[in-house]
């Protein structure tokens, strides 16, 4: 079980959102953490000090904020349920399906859909059809975590 | 300027994925669980960013560029092909799994979780494989 959080929720989600707009508004760019992450890797497109150090930023910015909510005092409820071998495969897994499908929960599902963009329509449609599934057959059908 | 203004919002980002709820994989799974204990709350996550996100494109997209670069950096495609429909197929299982998603599992690195990292790792190796095997 875990507690039903309509109000953190919807002001958690409020503030991803408000992240999405000021990346756009200041230096135009999505707020996708797919295009962010593969930007930085060899070959990416985020080569040379101007490429790197906004995406680099960004992410510092994203694994600092839950950090200094911890410092302050601030819960911040953490529990995983899934044994690691599977944690690897489905981190494969995400990896190899965000870079076919160019983007993720982020940049497809917050910013693309806000932009009415078809291909994030299809594409949020798509991986929530597959997640609801996976979690169906994982629990109700193996009986797994 | 714009890594100050990236920090910036990646810390907002950031504090909203914890917030939410999006940086706690039993949280994310419970959502998934509709037959089992379901727990609703990342529909709301997704209600709150896309309200925001949809009312804040709607006004800064109006402009001519940026206040601090250029020009705007937006994706033109508008194709459906395979690559898009079978690689979020493929995320969507592998969320499934998991329970992380790419901005869940960065902000759950700061929180010095070691699973975190080990999703984060297979992740990455899962974009560089692909980049590297792909024309």
């Amino acid at each position: 079980m875990t507690a039903f959080t309509p109000l953190q929720s919807t002001l958690g989600g409020a503030l991803i959102g408000l992240a999405a707009v000021l990346l756009m508004a200041l230096i135009g760019r999505v707020a996708g953490m797919t295009g962010i992450v593969s930007g930085l890797l060899p070959g990416g497109e985020g080569q040379g000090a101007q490429g790197r150090g906004w995406r680099a930023a960004f992410l510092l910015g994203a694994a600092a904020a839950p950090a200094l909510m911890l410092a302050l005092g601030a819960p911040v409820p953490f529990d995983n349920p899934v044994p690691r071998p599977l944690l690897v495969l489905g981190g494969l897994l995400v990896g190899i399906g965000v870079t076919y499908g160019g983007g993720c929960t982020s940049g497809h599902g917050v910013c693309g859909n806000a932009r009415l963009s078809p291909r994030s329509l299809v594409a949020t449609l798509t991986f929530m059809l597959t997640a609801f599934a996976t979690v169906y057959v994982i629990r109700h059908v193996i009986g797994g975590v | 300027m714009p890594v100050l203004t990236a920090l910036l919002a990646g810390l907002i980002f950031g504090a909203g994925i914890a917030l939410s709820g999006m940086i706690n994989p039993a949280k994310v799974l419970n959502f998934f669980d509709l037959a089992g204990d379901w727990d609703p709350s990342l529909a709301f996550v997704m209600a709150g960013a896309l309200a925001v996100t949809f009312a804040g494109y709607r006004l800064v997209l109006k402009r001519l560029q940026p206040l601090l670069a250029p020009r705007f950096h937006l994706p033109t495609r508008r194709d459906l092909d395979p690559a898009l429909i079978g690689g979020s197929a493929l995320f969507g299982i592998g969320w499934g799994i998991a329970g992380f998603c790419p901005g869940g599992a960065i902000p759950a690195l700061g929180l010095g979780q070691p699973d975190a990292a080990i999703f984060v790792a297979a992740m990455v190796a899962g974009i560089a494989l692909t980049r590297w095997l792909r024309p």
